[in-house]
């Protein structure tokens, strides 16, 4: 079975245009991409937003991108998937922006008490203390 | 024979930046929204990975075709690319950053080189895309290193004897890409002609480059 025959999917490329992909399926350039691409395919199956209501605000977004100079080449299509993930959780009051960065950094807490290579988790104590930058 | 060559281990005087984890901006704001979403019972992490996993063998390695592309048509950039690959590759994609040192080992009539990770999973993924599940499951990880030719034969990588395989075990420091032989018939091709011949398996060193006689077939595997 390839990718593509999973219904769920198949419906987010029908749905939005744009989705970078082979003749199987979507493609991404980094892991993050495809993280990204899992949540909103998650949430949308919750029925958090249709697939119509994202690719009007996924263009939105790219439009406002390309009036501030981005060259829309498809290299920055998931910054652009991703800032309309994070504007959508926060009007449909899954969460707040504060929260958000409130999380971002406690990862980066996490992160930098990380040795590399060690597998980064948040624990707690990671909500509060100076960031080093 | 195989040989096994173990990356180097660079530790470079002064490199205390690298002791600690760092992640990029993106990955700072993915981690802190599925940290969030998994919390209020939004998602399940687990039903991500799952997700995420199903496109592992599909992810076109584009930055790592260009490469080779490139090195196939520009003889200096291919001396470049041997002598230092990490900046060398900044000519051609691009990639502002990679997670570690990058080499590129070039395959020749007398040489066959493939990649592993012996330990876990590390893979260039800046220029290959994710790695495909093989890559990482204990069968191909184990086998490379003590049974290179036969994971190849599995492949459908026939090597003949007196072409030497050479291994290479990637880490957290030091990742390999495979530069494959430039296949035949092909002689006045355009970058972009010899782009469509990289597959991500030949850039591994489990596979060959496509034939120019040979109709793109998709992902091997």
């Amino acid at each position: 079975m390839t990718a593509i025959d999973d219904p769920a999917t198949r419906r987010a490329v029908e749905g939005v245009p744009g989705i970078p992909r082979d003749a199987e399926g979507p493609v991404f350039r980094e892991p993050w991409e495809g993280q990204a691409f899992a949540m909103a395919l998650t949430l949308h199956d919750r029925g958090l937003f249709s697939w119509a209501e994202w690719a009007q605000l996924l263009a939105e977004e790219i439009r406002r991108a390309q009036a501030a100079g981005d060259p829309d080449t498809g290299e920055t299509y998931y910054q652009h998937w991703w800032n309309t993930l994070e504007r959508v959780i926060t009007e449909k009051g899954v969460t707040s922006t504060d929260t958000l960065l409130r999380y971002r950094d406690a990862w980066e807490r996490a992160a930098s008490r990380t040795p590399h290579g060690k597998p980064i988790e948040l624990q707690p104590g990671d909500f509060e203390g100076p960031l080093d930058c | 024979m195989a040989t096994h060559s173990h990356g180097d281990h660079h530790h470079d005087a002064g490199g205390d930046e690298e002791e600690f984890s760092q992640l990029s901006e993106i990955a700072l704001r993915v981690r802190a929204l599925e940290s969030i979403l998994t919390e209020k019972g939004y998602v399940d992490p687990l039903a991500l990975d799952q997700i995420v996993q199903a496109y592992e063998t599909k992810v076109g390695p584009h930055n790592g075709a260009r490469i080779v592309a490139h090195a196939w048509a520009d003889p200096a950039f291919r001396e470049r690319l041997l002598q230092n690959a990490n900046t060398a590759i900044g000519e051609v994609v691009d990639i502002n950053t990679l997670d570690s040192d990058l080499r590129v080992v070039e395959n020749t009539d007398r040489i066959h080189n493939m990649i592993v990770c012996t330990l876990c999973s590390c893979y260039p993924w800046e220029v290959l895309g994710l790695p495909p599940t093989w890559y990482k499951a204990a069968p191909y990880r184990s086998r490379a290193v003590l049974d290179p030719r036969g994971i190849l034969a599995e492949f459908g990588v026939q090597v003949p004897e007196d072409k030497e395989v050479r291994v290479w075990d990637s880490n957290a420091e030091q990742r390999f890409i495979v530069l494959p032989q430039r296949p035949a018939g092909t002689d006045g091709w355009s970058v972009e002609q010899l782009e469509a011949l990289v597959t991500r398996d030949s850039l591994i060193g489990t596979g060959l480059a496509r034939r120019p006689d040979v109709a793109p077939e998709g992902a091997a595997r």
